[in-house]
């Protein structure tokens, strides 16, 4: 029997490694999910045929509460929505993780062997912290708690010392193994209050790079349960998902040009807060345009690129964005996106949002793909994004996003940019292409906008 | 022979890390963000421990720790598995 079930967590592990392979492409993502459940569906049933699982109430009462939750989060969460909801899922992931740590000390209370002791110490810090982390996190998106960047004095001080208590109460409790479970509750109390702490301070406009990362904790929580229940699979399966956050965290702060350092100990001041700049600067005079205007410039173009952000899906704009694409491709101009890696608020998400809209993803190229045809394009249209189409990031030394890697739109021949008023983007900077030769401010909310300019098109 | 298993699962990790680095950066910017609720859905792996917890003879502390163990990984076993395909599935090419 041992020997059947190791084999069936052996056929599993191949099937999230085969699953996760299968995501590299969008034809096979689908199919290769798939596969990662029936493995995940195999895990589960040998389990309940273990040895040591004799009764089943508990379990169904578990298994049923948590089926439903989930069933609901996964069909009501709309897609705006993701960063909350896989923001929440890293946080069942830690908190599982630390409730079996804690169940297996519980069980092996006085004779904890030493390797199991130091897999048990590792899954409550990492999982107690993913677990609270992941819930403010959660809270920053949903606006339940502040998205500014909280700083309060000593708080470095505090939180190294905390994890320096959990570190040397770990130690003795792996040197002392007929301590009492009550020092363990301490200790994964602590590390709860950790992740409070270390989530806080990070401001709702890093919050792509603080669900990364908490991504890679909850993968790594799984692994260290592993290695306290001595479960390759759980090994297997965990580091699998804290490559992934790792990967996805690097990825991020690349795209914001920030160091993981510089995010985890709070950033940009200004992140979250909006000034309202006039129509007018030391840089000139803004060029502003009418619908049926931008539709005749439109009109003559050939290649057109679309540049969305946050703002379009906040303004609910993306059908009306579609029915643009459909109507200009229509009339045989070539129309693609422009997707920058923090366009939407977690990885990949803006992806996610225009796919919701029916637009047809090989029109969506990612920023290193599509940057060098930006000089040989007649329209850059740019709805709802604004740090990342900020050219200071090229040349302003002073700028807060200097060195961030950006979307060339101004090396179009025309930009248009639309946005509900002057004020200024998420990380709270103003933007000087408005003030560009080849600019044309197009104001009016997303959805309205778009939806006016489609009305016009047609109409010509 | 404790201390050499546990060297046995040092290398499976090990491996699992340098498969898992491998893998990822195959996979294209535009299905990030079903990749990170389908690690959601593996991570909920530790469904696996929850069930031994709670499914344990005796009824104890370590039963009731097992069974809200069982509710999160279910919440992720079933959320993210669901949500990775409701993505998926909107992914079209025209």
């Amino acid at each position: 029997m041992r020997i059947l079930i190791e084999i069936s967590y052996l056929i599993s592990s191949a099937l999230f490694i085969f699953g996760i392979k299968m995501l590299s492409s969008p034809k096979t993502a689908r199919k290769g999910n798939f596969l990662s459940a029936i493995g995940m569906l195999i895990a589960i049933v040998v389990t309940l045929l273990d040895q040591h699982v004799l009764t089943y109430e508990y379990i169904l009462i578990g298994g049923l509460a948590g089926s439903i939750a989930g069933v609901i989060l996964a069909v009501k969460t709309p897609m705006t929505g993701m960063p909350q909801m896989v923001g929440m899922l890293n946080g069942f992931g830690g908190g599982a993780s630390t409730l079996v740590a804690l169940s297996e000390f519980y069980k092996l209370s006085g004779s904890v062997p030493t390797e199991t002791g130091i897999a048990i110490i590792a899954s409550l810090l990492i999982g107690g912290v993913t677990f609270t982390g992941s819930m403010i996190a959660f809270g920053k998106l949903q606006g339940l708690v502040t998205g500014k960047v909280v700083k309060y004095k000593g708080q470095h001080a505090i939180n190294l010392l905390m994890l320096v208590f959990v570190i040397g109460a770990g130690v003795y409790v792996v040197m002392n193994p007929m301590t009492t479970l009550n020092l363990a509750l301490l200790l994964t109390f602590i590390s709860l209050v950790l992740g409070v702490t270390l989530v806080l301070p990070i401001g709702g406009a890093d919050m792509p790079v603080a669900i990364s990362l908490l991504n890679s904790y909850s993968g790594m929580a799984g692994a260290t349960t592993g290695f306290v229940l001595q479960n390759n699979e759980l090994i297997i399966a965990g580091s699998l998902v804290g490559a992934s956050g790792i990967i996805l965290t690097n990825i991020m702060c690349k795209a914001m040009n920030r160091s993981l350092m510089n995010v985890v100990l709070g950033g940009w001041d200004s992140a979250g807060t909006v000034s309202t700049a006039s129509t007018t600067s030391q840089k000139g005079q803004v060029k502003s345009i009418d619908p049926d205007e931008l539709a005749m410039i439109f009109d003559v173009a050939e290649s057109i690129i679309i540049v969305p952000g946050y703002g379009m899906a906040v303004a609910q704009a993306q059908h009306a964005v579609r029915d643009l694409v459909n109507s200009l491709e229509a009339k045989g101009k070539k129309v693609r996106f422009a997707i920058h890696p923090v366009a939407g608020r977690m990885p990949g998400h803006m992806n996610v949002l225009l796919a919701e809209a029916q637009i047809s993803y090989d029109k969506m190229l990612a920023m290193e793909d599509i940057n060098d045809d930006f000089p040989t394009t007649d329209i850059a249209l740019i709805i709802g994004a604004n740090d990342v189409v900020n050219p200071a990031a090229r040349h302003d030394k002073n700028s807060p996003i200097f060195g961030m890697p950006i979307l060339n739109v101004d090396y179009a021949k025309t930009v248009v940019i639309n946005k509900r008023s002057m004020s200024a983007g998420y990380a709270g900077i103003d933007n000087e292409l408005f003030f560009y030769p080849n600019a044309l401010m197009y104001f009016g909310d997303a959805k309205d906008a778009v939806t006016k300019l489609v009305h016009e098109i047609k109409n010509l | 022979m404790e201390g050499v298993g546990f060297i046995m699962l040092i290398y499976v990790f090990m491996l699992a890390v340098f498969v898992g680095f491998e893998l990822i950066s195959k996979v294209p910017p535009i299905l990030h963000t079903p990749l990170m609720s389908g690690s959601n859905a593996i991570s909920g792996i530790t469904i696996v421990g929850s069930l031994i917890a709670a499914g344990a003879e005796e009824f104890t502390i370590s039963t009731i720790l097992g069974t809200i163990a069982v509710a999160f990984a279910m919440i992720n076993v079933v959320g993210g598995y669901l949500v990775t395909d409701r993505m998926l599935k909107m992914f079209k090419k025209k």
